[in-house]
């Protein structure tokens, strides 16, 4: 049944702000991800140039080489403006913390066996710092980069990256101690399975260009780590061996994971389709990242994984190279 | 049989502590100064980055929970707000023309910071600020989005907010906001701190800020007070961490003071020239007044901030010298930009008129000094005026001061009837100001404002006209061509707010909110 609630009705002089319109092509309803992101970075009439990048504007598409004739093409599958983040993220958490209660509640962590908990920290522990890294990485693209479809989602991904290496500690507390982070900060600095990935994120941390950055750190290293990781070594190989509980305290990761997966493909679809320089451009960095990449986390597989480190990367990699063509590109 | 050890309890503090500086280190494959380009070249010395304290302890789970809760609310409020035609029950339709200040002028400056705190949140070789910084990038991603969303539907309804972003890089007064967080930008990472974090979020935002919300809380106006209400919490983090940041940067080094001085100097009189814009929308835009500019300013500057300053003297930092030049000021700012505004109604993207009798006697008592003297027989003789069919429009183009970008309204200290003039030359090439202040900031670093992208300079230089202008063309109209360019809609966005559009459809749907025929 209908009911008809009444309300004085206005017409409206317009739908929408101009510089929407123009991108919608008329003046139509336009969505709060549209109005919170259309045109918001500045373009025109910089004053002055920044003392600490004098070769370029304040925002400068030239930091890239990437080339855009709209880096408003850039469209966020999942619509994320700050509320819509926050929101999603906030539901997330709740999840979260629920899992943490439980295992805690339950004394599921007790009940791993201590071989395999050490395993678990061994495994994880260091990734808090990759996670941190990520974070850099991501305000990096955030700041340096070109138009806020392309920025804004690396703000968000940047505080996710903290958010997960904040995940990751609170796991070390509850399945260890601080010793636990202690002791997987000095496998990050010292041991050498997790040299060739500390080098690959300090190596990162000096990229000047933005999107190289981004395919570097979001596409090739998280695209494969991610899966390696969380998806294999908790999902199948802990979960196998009575670490269940692993799983539980990591579903944050996966699940974001698969979701900012969306933006990333998007994101390099749309790089790509602009040109063949493009695309060219993408396929060489992610290429080039891609078997870096491959190439550190296989000692640090093998902390799980033992002697099958290489075939399982072998794997994940190939998963990855079948992503990414369906973004356009090959591999 | 394993006895279970009890863990040990970790203290709030440490536990914070791994959840964040426990996550950095120092890099060895790269060296810390190409991973942090940008930490050491403006001369700060900062010999321990852990001696920073956390002002608040918030980590991203409950960030994202407190958040979220913030966002829901004020959603509701909005959308109810928006369905409920709430854009009628303000004050009277005059009330509207703040907003779109707000909009043009504030707005794209949250945006800024956005991205200038993610830049300073990158360059901090030191954990605990740089994720202070991030997390506030956030919170002004929020801001910029918050107040678009809660004013887009003003836009609908009314003119001048429609092409907010356009303008805010192109009109002539909008480039005093754009230039300030410019200039904020462009400079290194802990003068970027120093001018936003602390000298505009810390000592100015009461005076920014506050005034517009409490201005639309008093106006009738829920959409634009809701936003700034749930902004509060935020700005409380960011005042905290403005604050932190200018103590850590004292606490690590004497030789940081002297730079520190001039950055607090610099950016104090920066911010306070910005607030022009502010002290005439105190004074003369908000139909039902929350307080005079003048009574802001002393309770929020002269009084807060001066307690503040004597909390900072330990550390060396005195009160800036331009306070006395403000103080001197303070009964007559709002009067000559107001002023200014009506002579220039026809290229300025909101309405503009003269205050009505109640208002004037309003002005009267709160500026006894200056306001009948010298003020009020000039608004006096533009109302005859109008009234007479004559409503005064100035097409000629103002000299503009080349720091703060303001036309050259201002008058000597302590002398309300001359105008105030100084000048510098540079490399040949004479540069002129609308103060000592505005003089020595440029003279610090004549290389950075030469730079400067000045409204009337580009006119001239023809850099202000639609592409494909031909300004040889019989009957060609300058003043034409530069709204063209502003994309700003005459006799809809500009003039006087009598006769206006907004001023009579507000009527009229009024009418038909409120009445039966």
């Amino acid at each position: 049944m209908h009911i008809d609630l009444r309300t004085v009705t206005i017409t409206p002089l317009r739908h929408t702000f101009d510089h929407v319109a123009r991108r919608l092509g008329a003046d139509k309803p336009a969505s709060r991800y549209q109005e919170g992101t259309y045109d918001m970075q500045a373009t025109a009439n910089f004053h002055y140039r920044p003392t600490w990048d004098p070769d370029h504007e304040i925002f400068d598409a030239s930091r890239s080489a990437i080339r855009m004739a709209d880096w408003y093409t850039f469209k966020d599958p999942r619509q994320f403006y700050y509320g819509a983040y926050t929101m999603a993220r906030a539901r997330q958490q709740d999840t979260a913390e629920s899992n943490f209660d439980f295992v805690e509640s339950r004394g599921l962590a007790e009940a791993m066996s201590p071989e395999l908990v050490r395993t678990v920290l061994d495994q994880l522990m260091p990734l808090r710092h990759v996670a941190w890294g990520a974070n850099m990485n991501n305000a990096s693209v955030c700041a340096y980069g070109y138009g806020t479809a392309f920025t804004q989602p690396c703000i968000f991904q940047a505080m996710d990256n903290l958010g997960i290496a904040q995940y990751l500690t609170r796991m070390g507390l509850l399945l260890g101690d601080q010793e636990a982070l202690d002791a997987g900060r000095k496998a990050w600095l010292e041991d050498d399975r997790w040299q060739g990935l500390r080098r690959y994120v300090e190596d990162t941390f000096v990229l000047k260009d933005p999107f190289e950055l981004f395919v570097a750190q979001n596409v090739a290293l998280d695209g494969l780590m991610y899966p390696l990781v969380f998806e294999t070594i908790v999902d199948d190989v802990f979960a196998s061996q009575g670490g269940t509980a692993v799983a539980m305290l990591t579903q944050f990761m996966t699940e974001w994971s698969a979701e900012t997966r969306k933006w990333l493909d998007a994101t390099m679809k749309t790089a790509a389709a602009e040109s063949d320089e493009n695309r060219a451009l993408l396929e060489e960095w992610t290429r080039k990242w891609r078997d870096r990449a491959a190439a550190a986390l296989t000692p640090v597989a093998t902390i799980a994984l033992g002697a099958k480190a290489d075939e399982v990367v072998g794997e994940v990699t190939e998963q990855f190279n079948k992503r990414l063509a369906k973004a356009g590109l090959a591999l | 049989m394993d006895m279970k050890v009890a863990k040990k309890k970790l203290g709030l503090k440490e536990r914070y502590s791994h959840m964040t500086r426990g996550l950095g280190w120092d890099t060895s494959y790269q060296s810390m100064d190409d991973v942090y380009p940008y930490a050491k070249y403006e001369g700060i010395k900062i010999h321990d980055w852990d001696k920073w304290e956390d002002p608040f302890r918030l980590t991203m789970d409950a960030y994202w929970k407190y958040q979220a809760e913030k966002e829901k609310k004020l959603y509701a409020i909005i959308d109810a707000y928006n369905q409920n035609n709430g854009h009628l029950s303000v004050t009277d339709a005059r009330y509207l023309n703040t907003v779109k200040l707000f909009l043009t002028g504030v707005s794209p400056l949250e945006y800024m910071a956005h991205r200038g705190f993610a830049h300073a949140g990158r360059s901090f070789p030191g954990a605990g600020p740089r994720i202070a910084c991030l997390m506030q990038s956030l919170d002004e991603l929020r801001h910029a989005q918050t107040q678009v969303h809660a004013i887009s539907n003003y836009n609908k309804h009314y003119n001048g907010f429609h092409e907010f972003r356009h303008m805010h890089d192109r009109v002539w007064y909008l480039s005093v906001p754009k230039s300030f967080f410019d200039d904020a930008v462009t400079a290194g990472p802990f003068e970027f701190m120093v001018a936003i974090g602390f000298s505009f979020e810390y000592v100015l935002t009461n005076l920014l800020f506050v005034p517009f919300v409490s201005g639309a809380a008093y106006n009738g106006d829920m959409g634009t007070m809701t936003f700034g209400f749930s902004a509060q919490s935020d700005e409380a983090r960011h005042m905290t961490l403005g604050l932190e940041v200018i103590k850590f940067i004292l606490e690590q080094d004497p030789d940081n003071l002297p730079i520190v001085q001039r950055w607090i100097d610099k950016w104090t009189w920066r911010g306070y020239r910005v607030l022009a814009l502010v002290a005439m929308m105190q004074d003369y835009m908000l139909p039902k007044r929350t307080m005079s500019w003048k009574e802001a300013w002393e309770v929020y500057f002269e009084e807060n901030g001066g307690a503040l300053f004597k909390d900072l003297a330990r550390y060396g930092i005195k009160m800036p010298e331009c306070a006395k030049t403000i103080a001197l000021e303070k009964d007559h700012l709002s009067h000559q930009t107001w002023g200014t505004f009506y002579n220039y109604g026809a290229a300025a993207a909101f309405h503009t008129w003269v205050p009505d009798e109640d208002e004037m006697n309003w002005l009267s008592a709160k500026y006894p000094s200056s306001f009948d003297k010298y003020y009020r027989p000039r608004l006096e003789y533009w109302r005859e005026q109008a009234a007479q069919g004559n409503r005064f429009y100035n097409k000629t183009l103002p000299m503009l001061c080349t720091t703060c970008q303001i036309p050259m309204l201002f008058t000597e200290p302590g002398d309300p009837t001359k105008t105030c003039y100084r000048e510098t030359t540079f490399k040949g090439e004479k540069y002129h100001f609308c103060s000592d202040h505005c003089k020595k900031i440029f003279d610090d670093e004549p290389e950075k404002y030469v730079q400067s992208w000045l409204p009337v300079h580009q006119i001239y230089q023809g850099n202000c006209f639609p592409e494909g202008t031909d300004p040889t063309a019989e009957g060609f109209d300058p003043l034409a061509a530069v709204l063209q360019y502003y994309h700003l809609e005459f006799g809809r966005d500009n003039l006087d707010f009598e006769g206006s559009e907004d001023q009579k459809n507000f009527d009229a749907w009024r009418g038909m909110a409120t009445r039966n025929t």
